[in-house]
């Protein structure tokens, strides 16, 4: 390994654009070693872009950055040979078999031990009975997870992962989920795009992106905080009319119902607290403050996220 | 470009082939399509088509006259519809098409031969469709003469005896310079290759950004090199398996001849079957899915037909026409094939046009590897 000890990936200023478009917009990101970082945001926001910017797959148009120590505009090949990368879309040949898929990705990264490389990885990925099935008739789940042996072959010390979970089944998720750790456990990084809060929470580190910019990153623990969200816990009574109600008071930023209890939040602690005294005197339920967690900090960013660039692709 | 791993290299290739293998339509299509071109222009590459509706317009009845029209009638080459009187009415048959060939045996043909003047019969002939009537305008002179003779053994030899009897003069009408038709099928393969080649080419890579597929091929450390040759040589196969069958085709079919030097064929024909998988990959480079790919492919097809000198003689075309052709691989590749074909060529008789054809190469490399992305952009 050379360069930068601390980060996997560090990027300053990461801009891209399509045509007249800014898609990715002065993005910075600073990756540490070893970690699982997670990266949010909505349809459309950017993070395939900035994922291929960040292994050379596009140009940026500005901005400069390192990826495993390697400059990311001058060394896109050296990245390339220690980066595994996932792509969003299914891009492994469906007119190939599994196995002859993985051989193909072996030979390009020119893999001493093939043969039984390709085989470890069938087997540890349960493919081994359907090694000669053609990829194209794989169900998506299945693709999914040949596509995360395809990139983990060559043992990368990086892994980027563009919602590599995306129609995958819950159990299967799961191991993938347990592979992940175990791979971060020895040291490898892992960049991982999803949509899905129960994978969120299992990253170290967050970022959520919008419009093409970062509007938040940190440790996954410090973002509630760092949106400002506050929360209160509530319980018992008519949970389902308290619910409706509370979705209706413009004070309250939001509300999140796990089984029989709620979370409301919001980032206007003054306003929050003014509707949970007024609740507290009511006296129907039981109202606890408590510290935001990553769940609902989850809910909130992704309560704000629509399709980001769809109106101004369509004003165009 | 400079380290070029030979492992990346023939996994690019040996996928191909698998690919190339497991889509049957392309593959059907690859073979198919020199077959059926052949089969199709075979009708016209045919340079003997025979029983051509033809009319007479008998001016002169006497015997070598009606002996003419015996032989004539017997030649299998003319099927005689009907007579007609006077040259308008001749011409207007020809013009709406229900006779190819009027024959105009003049006033007095048979008094003319006796006396040693050397009459002339009139054919006129519909080469509107060259290839239709050259045949049976080749065969004329010696059906008449032999007639001729036959009817002047014995006592009516004409005195003094000239060197020709008669002459037959033909015109042709509609288009003047009608061409040889056994051009055509050296031809032929310039333009089946030109087809195929740059089209299944352009088509298999653009296959890759279409599909999806080129985001993981450049996440591997893969070069341009490497896939450029990985993706065209098993294309170069097929040309190979493509002009055996049409030579085969050719020479079962149509008798078409292979007078000149294998080795000269061999050296040109690969040389072009080079810059079209070069042009080829060009094109990839240009379109963004495979139906452009198809239809630039097919755009390019145009000028090599009209300009290649395969639908036209190249001599006769005006300047500007000509530097166009000249830019065109097509136009090399079939002086080669006519020259070593048909007039028995050999290395050193067709080196300006394989030198033309690896300048085309060149220019064509030079703009290909600089339009080829190693990213998505
Ligand atoms: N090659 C391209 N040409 C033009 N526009 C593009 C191109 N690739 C992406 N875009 C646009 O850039 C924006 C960001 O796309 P991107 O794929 O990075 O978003 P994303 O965050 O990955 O979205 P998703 O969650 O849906 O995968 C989108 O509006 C998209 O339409
Ligand atoms: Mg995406």
């Amino acid at each position: 390994m050379n360069g930068n000890a601390e980060f996997a990936i560090s990027v300053r200023g990461l801009t891209k654009r399509f045509g007249d478009r800014t898609v990715v917009d002065h993005f910075d990101m600073d990756v540490p070693r070893g970690s699982i970082y997670g990266f949010l945001g909505p349809n459309g926001s950017g993070k395939t872009t900035t994922i291929r910017m960040m292994c050379g797959l596009l140009v940026p148009d500005d901005g400069e950055g390192e990826c495993l120590g390697y400059d990311i505009l001058t060394q896109s090949r050296r990245i390339k040979e220690h980066v595994g990368y996932m792509t969003q879309r299914f891009s492994l040949y469906e007119d190939l078999t599994i196995r002859e898929n993985l051989d193909f990705i072996a030979r390009m990264f020119r893999l001493k031990d093939r043969a039984s490389r390709v085989d470890a990885a069938l087997e540890d990925l349960d493919l081994k009975d359907r090694a000669d099935q053609l990829a194209g008739t794989l169900s998506g789940g299945w693709k999914q997870r040949m596509s995360l042996a395809a990139c983990m072959l060559h043992e990368p010390s990086l892994l980027l992962l563009d919602e590599p979970t995306a129609g995958v089944d819950p159990k299967a998720r799961r191991d993938f989920w347990d592979e992940i750790r175990r791979l971060s456990a020895k040291g490898v990084t892992v960049l991982v795009s999803t949509h899905y809060m129960d994978e969120a929470v299992q990253c170290d580190f967050i970022a959520y992106i919008a419009y093409g910019r970062r509007l938040i990153s940190g440790p996954a623990r410090e973002i509630p905080k760092i949106i400002g969200l506050h929360t209160w816990r509530v319980e018992g009574g008519d949970i389902s009319a308290l619910e409706e109600e509370l979705r209706k008071d413009e004070r309250v930023g939001q509300v999140a119902r796990f089984g029989p209890v709620l979370h409301v939040s919001g980032t206007d602690k003054m306003a929050l607290d003014a509707v949970a005294q007024e609740q507290m005197k009511r006296g129907t339920h039981e109202w606890t403050a408590r510290e935001a967690g990553l769940e609902e900090a989850f809910i909130y960013l992704m309560a704000g996220a629509r399709d980001n660039f769809a109106g101004a692709g369509a004003a165009r | 470009m400079i380290s070029f791993s030979l492992g990346r290299f023939s996994a690019v290739l040996i996928k191909e082939f698998v690919q190339m293998r497991r889509d049957r339509v392309t593959f059907a299509m690859m073979i198919g399509i020199p077959i059926m071109q052949l089969l199709l222009f075979g009708f016209a590459i045919n340079s003997d088509p025979k029983h051509l509706p033809t009319l007479v317009q008998m001016d002169d009845s006497g015997p070598i006259s009606r002996a003419v029209l015996a032989s004539m009638r017997t030649s299998d080459y003319f099927d005689f519809i009907g007579a007609v009187t006077g040259r308008e009415e001749g011409d207007r048959a020809l013009r709406d098409g229900t006779a190819n060939f009027v024959v105009v045996i003049p006033r007095n043909f048979e008094r003319d031969v006796l006396r040693g003047l050397s009459p002339d019969i009139l054919l006129a002939a519909d080469a509107s469709d060259p290839t239709a009537t050259s045949g049976a305008v080749a065969a004329l002179t010696g059906i008449v003469d032999a007639a001729v003779a036959q009817s002047l053994t014995g006592a009516r030899q004409p005195e003094p005896r000239p060197a020709e009897p008669f002459s037959v003069t033909v015109h042709r009408q509609f288009n003047p310079e009608s061409e040889t038709p056994i051009n055509i099928v050296p031809g032929l393969l310039g333009i089946i290759l030109s087809m195929t080649m740059v089209m299944i080419t352009a088509v298999a890579i653009v296959r890759e950004s279409e599909r999806g597929t080129m985001e993981a091929l450049l996440a591997t450390p893969v070069r341009p090199l490497e896939v450029m040759f990985g993706k065209i040589i098993p294309y170069i196969l097929v040309g190979y398996i493509q002009t055996a069958v049409f030579l085969a085709a050719a020479r079962l079919l149509f008798d078409v001849p292979f007078l000149g030097s294998p080795l000269a064929f061999f050296v040109g024909f690969n040389l072009f079957i080079a810059v079209n998988l070069m042009v080829g990959f060009l094109i990839s480079t240009l379109a963004r899915s495979q139906m452009q790919a198809m239809q630039i492919s097919f755009f390019t097809l145009l000028p090599t037909i009209l300009l290649s000198g395969f639908m036209f003689p190249f001599a006769g075309m005006p300047g500007w026409a000509q530097a166009i052709g000249n830019a065109i691989p097509a136009t090399h590749f079939l002086r080669i094939t006519r020259k070593v074909m048909l007039k028995g060529a050999g290395l050193a008789d067709i080196t300006s046009d394989m030198a033309a054809i690896v300048a085309i190469t060149a220019v064509v490399i030079v703009i290909a590897l600089s339009r080829y992305r190693q990213t998505l952009d």
